[in-house]
């Protein structure tokens, strides 16, 4: 968009910008600061033990890890999907097109009794899953299937528009030249969507290390077992642990601040990567 | 600008379902063999992809409703309609309904001077305006106990003194929604009136128009689908929010519970079929939200397609409001 600076001649911007910063401020950033300054109530040795803590250490890792797994098994689903629902036909698409929004729409709550449920050793998939030695529900893989099913619409709503508007013509050119389609996909399409599938990576992973309602109820927080991060939170603030919550929540927030610095990163990288403009 | 010109993708963190029309593109690749599988390809991946869509994404949906009926009419009646579930689906609509328009303010506020102006760290403002995507919802209602707690909280002694409540009590649920839901039509409606540019805008300046009339009837017209669309995503995470909402309510049943709250309750007291009962609504919120949503992006690639047929750089409303 040229737009240029000197001759806008249009009126509100004050007032636009005046009522931003303030709704902000108060809502967003004020509340926000209040973690980092809490957290300066503890000294720096005593944050440390409290963020180090093996119980902490522990949760860190089954929310991490698991979110991990959880957007790299999106990646390689939500390609397919967005695949699927781009370039070929098939009975039903506009309805699959529509739902697969629906982790977005869906109360995490209901995510989570309703995975719950199928996934329990009485449940339509946790039965026979059971019968063969897998126990999902209130164990560490149920909270990956709550992570999966929450992550999912990140990558296909990345990947597809990136899809729509891909230019056929390389995808041609490279027919023509005598590549194989496998080789047309590895060698000129996927490079193309990379940036894509990598921000549809990073969001999946930075809304699965936040979440929370769509894993408690499967999870079965066992300490050391089954406990994610954003728990330790709630389990601190239950025990009146007001300075303990904050600590891990000034871990989670950087952790959210780095995640969001990488994904505007990468967005921009979609956008020179596909040739289009801000 | 070109008639066919690339919808510009936002540049914007937490990209989630944003705005645009749908079109079928399939029939343009499929005809072409430079740029179709094999057949067994296709099969595979359009195997694989379903079949993971109906494991991950249908089942859960399928199983809200199934055990919402499992125990027949009259306990699925009775789960929604006892008292207590009555005020929870109170209080879930109280907290939308502030919520909501509050962040309808904000949103065509930031999207006004960040779409039609230029101006420094524009860039940093969009960024910030998207942090709550990013932040965990229990954080959201932690950073409202810490401000207004009673105990440990900034403004805590103040407000025992003055005998207000905010957490653990209705205005904390609502700060706390207010937060998850912040960025929603913010977002929305940055990129759209930025892919617009300012030319109606200054046209009806030249004209005399005064701020106001130049919104709305110049901007509002042309953003209404957007607006909408950030609207109904904005209320469906405004009903369902659990997390932040958790952190911050006091869980007294009828007073500070709303229905996501509500359902958890149920769950816990093992009244597994009124929760499901109960959360059936929620399903169905979400339902109507998705089927929404899909009619504005119907609506609004209609209103594209009619306006590219026009020599006219920029998009006319033509007639889609009736």
């Amino acid at each position: 968009m040229a737009t240029s600076r000197h001759s806008n001649v249009l009126p509100g911007f004050n007032l636009a910008l005046g009522y931003t910063l303030v709704y902000l401020s108060l809502i967003v950033l004020i509340p926000l600061a209040a973690v980092f300054i809490k957290s300066t109530s503890l000294s720096a040795a005593e944050f440390w033990n409290v963020v180090t803590a093996p119980r902490v250490v522990a949760s860190y890792k089954i929310s991490f890890g698991l979110s991990l797994l959880a957007a790299a098994i999106n990646v390689v689903f939500g390609l397919m999907l967005a695949w699927a629902l781009v370039r070929y036909s098939f009975p039903g698409k506009k309805l699959v097109d529509a739902l697969v929004d629906l982790p977005f729409a869906l109360p995490t709550a209901v995510t989570g009794i309703a995975l719950t449920a199928i996934y329990a050793g009485n449940g339509w998939l946790g039965k026979p899953l059971e019968a063969i030695g897998l126990k999902v529900a209130y164990s560490p893989p149920g909270i990956l299937v709550a992570l999966i099913f929450i992550g999912l619409p990140f990558v296909v709503r990345t990947v597809q528009p990136i899809l729509e508007d891909l230019d056929t013509e390389l995808e041609e050119a490279a027919a023509s030249l005598g590549a194989r389609r496998w080789q047309t996909f590895r060698r000129v399409v996927l490079p193309i969507l990379l940036p894509a599938l990598l921000t549809g990576f990073a969001l999946a992973f930075a809304r699965a290390v936040g979440e929370y309602g769509s894993v408690i109820f499967i999870a079965g927080n066992m300490p050391f077992v089954s406990e994610i991060t954003p728990l330790m939170i709630i389990t601190k603030l239950e025990q009146y642990d007001y300075v303990g919550a904050t600590a891990i929540a000034a871990v989670m927030l950087v952790l959210s601040f780095f995640l969001l610095l990488v994904i505007n990163l990468l967005q921009a990288w979609t956008a020179r990567r596909t040739g289009r403009n801000r | 600008m070109d008639g066919q010109t690339h919808r510009e993708e936002p540049l914007m963190a937490g990209a989630v379902a944003v705005f645009r029309g749908r079109e079928d593109h399939a029939r343009r690749f499929e005809s072409r063999a430079a740029l179709r599988e094999a057949p067994w390809v296709k099969a595979l991946v359009l195997f694989l992809s379903l079949t993971f869509f109906a494991f991950f994404l249908l089942l859960p949906l399928a199983a809200v409703f199934v055990e919402a009926f499992r125990k027949g009419m009259e306990a699925y009646w009775a789960a929604i309609s006892e008292p207590d579930a009555l005020s929870s689906i109170k209080l879930t609509l109280i907290a939308a309904a502030i919520s909501v328009p509050l962040n309808l303010v904000f949103g065509v506020a930031a999207a006004w001077c960040i779409a039609k102006f230029e101006f420094r760290g524009k860039q940093f403002l969009t960024t910030l305006i998207d942090l709550p995507f990013s932040v965990s919802p229990v954080i959201a209602g932690l950073v409202f106990v810490l401000v207004f707690g009673t105990h440990q909280g900034w403004m805590g002694a103040w407000l025992q003194a003055h005998d207000l409540r905010i957490v653990f009590a209705v205005p904390g649920i609502v700060l706390a929604t207010i937060f998850v839901t912040f960025p929603f039509i913010a977002r929305e409606l940055i990129p759209l009136m930025q892919s617009q540019g300012r030319e109606e805008e200054e046209a009806a300046v030249v004209l005399g128009a005064n701020g106001w009339q130049i919104f709305f009837r110049v901007t509002l017209p042309n953003i209404k689908w957007g607006l909408l669309y950030g609207v109904i995503l904005c209320n469906a995470r405004a009903m369902g929010e659990f997390g932040a909402v958790s952190v911050v309510s006091g869980h007294i049943r009828g007073q500070t519970n709303t229905v996501p709250l509500h359902v958890e309750i149920l769950y816990n007291e093992y009244n597994f079929s009124a929760s499901f009962a109960v959360a059936s609504l929620l399903a169905l919120l979400a339902l109507v939200t998705l089927a929404i949503k899909t009619w504005v992006e119907w609506k609004a690639g209609e209103a594209r397609s009619a306006s590219a047929g026009s020599a006219q750089p920029a998009p006319e409303p033509t007639g889609t409001s009736s």
